[in-house]
């Protein structure tokens, strides 16, 4: 019986041969990645047990991002913690304000994240790093401190769910509605514990930037990982960024898998995950107008410059509507200095966008663009939660940002195909 | 930290749905800190703001399925056990957030019945030896599979913490 991509990864690293679905193993870790919310309490956990060094500086990266610049007193003092902690720690790896960017960004972008890694953090988005064909999954910060200080961790090797997406996705459809479409096919606990893995002629037309989108909301499917194997994009966008060695895995043909989903990209159409599941997801074209208070382009999600470059055609030349408020915030400095050499940011800007720098910002309803009671949010993010973006009795509509960035133009649910002539 | 109690008993907050998810146990507006004391004023405020006003130290939690999906701040768990939530009993959980309970020696238990025989404010016991549920109002019971041997002795080690210290000590 062979092995799946995750299966082999977690054997690899944990001096086995072999392993199968539900066994218990005790994995090395590659790489461990910080930020301001759920780190510093892993470091007062090792604190208080008088654990003082971390296993090793050069694997661990750390990057402010969920509340930077600071938003208030609260915030500065956990980034000012994460700041002195990471010197103490000899920790080189670290991303200032002026370089930072949401970490599940920037920590590929900058080369950090290799074929074959395993990667974990204290944050549910982990699950992006997949799509270069690694083992990388979100935990608490208790698992955080345990890793910080012992460098592996043991996890229960996760069964997996098989998704092929076949052909090539229609104009105005983005990997965004792939992903959409598959959770509100599976539903938000669909796979639950599980690795989603994808294969498929469907991902040649995938660039890296739309392979993260996907395999980012694992977790919105209630995955433990999202993984996609490495093949000739992921290798030059690798390469291009590093000059490591690396170690790439492939499923066997006849790995185990507990489910196998088709999709055919033709088919597809944009999608929006009405409130409040992202499971809710409908084709645009059986959902009302509904209006939208807010537009939000961003996130770990969709905050990538593929995101900026798709919204900034969109609205390029046009204005936001009266009555709708719009919120770009490029993932990382890096991306928003690109988009700036561009001219993106001046198309925004023009239309009347407002433009942050790199943050969670709003995605979690910290700053930048919250909620208030009654108000309606058309979002590239990942969840819609009651209360996620603000107020409880906000409403959250997710979307590509292609859909918002037409949202944004007429200030209701719009199709971006109507702007795609 | 002392051994596991067989039986525990408390009062019931009941909450029958499903995907109830760590943003409405605990606001990312709440995030800035990580006090337990601090996170527990903010528990669940957002499926139900009058919680902390009403829930007792050593109270019982039950749910739908897939409990605590989402984020996975921690913060959801120490802001439970800060309010005096002793024990949640799902019918499931989202895996994070499980992991996060049992590493901190946190009870969690799925019980797939346990909405068909409690309802909020009814006196429950639960054995966890036997793997059983009681109403202690009317008698009506359901079973759950008991904790495993390693989620029993990260537990019984105080968490994930502790038990590694312990092991490395050994």
């Amino acid at each position: 019986m062979g092995m799946t991509i995750t299966e082999k990864i977690l054997a690899a690293h944990s001096g086995r041969d072999s392993v199968r679905p539900g066994e218990i193993v005790n994995a090395k870790l590659d790489l461990i990645v910080a930020h301001d919310v759920t780190t510093p309490p892993a470091v007062a956990m090792l604190k208080k047990l008088g654990i003082n060094k971390v296993f090793d500086p050069s694997k661990i990266l750390v990057t402010p991002d969920h509340f930077v610049p600071n938003k208030d007193i609260k915030s500065a003092e956990l980034a000012k913690q994460l700041r002195e902690w990471r010197i103490e720690q000899g920790i080189e790896r670290y991303y200032e304000i002026g370089n930072h960017g949401i970490c599940h960004a920037i920590a590929p972008e900058q080369g950090h994240v290799l074929p074959g890694m395993t990667i974990v953090c204290g944050d549910s988005h982990t699950t992006t790093m997949g799509a270069l064909g690694t083992f990388s999954t979100g935990v608490g910060s208790t698992d955080l401190a345990a890793a910080l200080a012992t460098g592996e961790l043991w996890f229960k090797v996760p069964e997996s769910m098989l998704f092929e997406l076949k052909g090539s996705l229609p104009r105005g459809v983005y990997s965004k509605d792939i992903i959409l479409y598959i959770i509100s096919k599976i539903g938000v606990d669909g796979a639950r514990y599980q690795a989603m893995e994808y294969r498929g002629d469907g991902l040649e037309s995938l660039s890296m930037e739309a392979r993260f989108t996907i395999t980012n909301m694992a977790i919105e499917a209630g995955g433990k990982s999202g993984i996609i194997p490495v093949d000739g994009i992921a290798e030059d966008y690798v390469k291009a960024r590093s000059s490591e060695a690396y170690t790439c895995y492939y499923s066997d043909d006849d790995a185990v898998y507990t489910q196998r989903m088709t999709i055919d990209l033709d088919q597809l159409e944009p999608i929006v995950a009405l409130p409040s599941l992202p499971s809710n997801g409908r084709f645009i074209g059986e959902i009302e107008r509904v209006k939208m208070d807010q537009v939000y382009i961003g996130s770990c999600t969709n905050g990538r410059i593929e995101d900026l470059r798709i919204a900034a055609q969109i609205i390029k030349g046009h204005k936001v509507a009266e009555g709708t408020r719009a919120i770009v915030v490029p993932a990382t400095t890096e991306i928003w200095k690109t988009a700036m050499r561009e001219g993106l940011l001046e198309i925004f800007a023009d239309a009347g966008c407002v433009v942050s720098t790199a943050t969670c910002g709003a995605c979690l309803g910290g700053f930048m663009g919250v909620l208030g009671a009654e108000e309606t949010c058309l979002s590239t993010t990942n969840r819609n939660f009651v209360g996620r973006m603000g107020h409880p009795k906000a409403k959250v509509y997710l979307a590509s940002p292609a859909t918002a960035a037409a949202t944004a133009i007429t200030g209701t649910i719009t199709d971006p195909r109507e702007f795609l002539q | 930290m002392p051994e596991l109690p067989d039986r525990l008993t408390g009062y019931a907050h009941v909450y029958p749905r499903e995907h109830i998810n760590t943003d409405e146990i605990i606001p990312a507006r709440y995030l800035n800190v990580h006090e337990e004391s601090e996170l527990a004023k903010y528990a669940m405020e957002d499926i139900d703001a009058d919680f902390v006003r009403r829930v007792l130290p050593g109270d019982f939690i039950i749910a739908g399925e897939n409990f605590g999906c989402g984020s996975s701040r921690e913060h959801a768990v120490w802001a439970l056990r800060g309010a005096g939530v002793k024990v949640v009993i799902a019918k499931s959980y989202a895996r994070i957030f499980f992991r996060n309970a049992i590493n901190n020696g946190f009870l969690a238990i799925e019980c797939p019945e346990a909405l068909e025989v409690i309802a909020t404010g009814d006196q429950v016991e639960l054995d966890l030896r036997a793997g059983l549920l009681r109403n202690l109002g009317n008698g009506r019971e359901a079973t759950f599979v008991p904790l495993s041997d390693f989620a029993r002795e990260l537990i019984e080690d105080g968490g994930l913490l502790p038990h590694i210290q312990k092991k490395a000590q050994a």
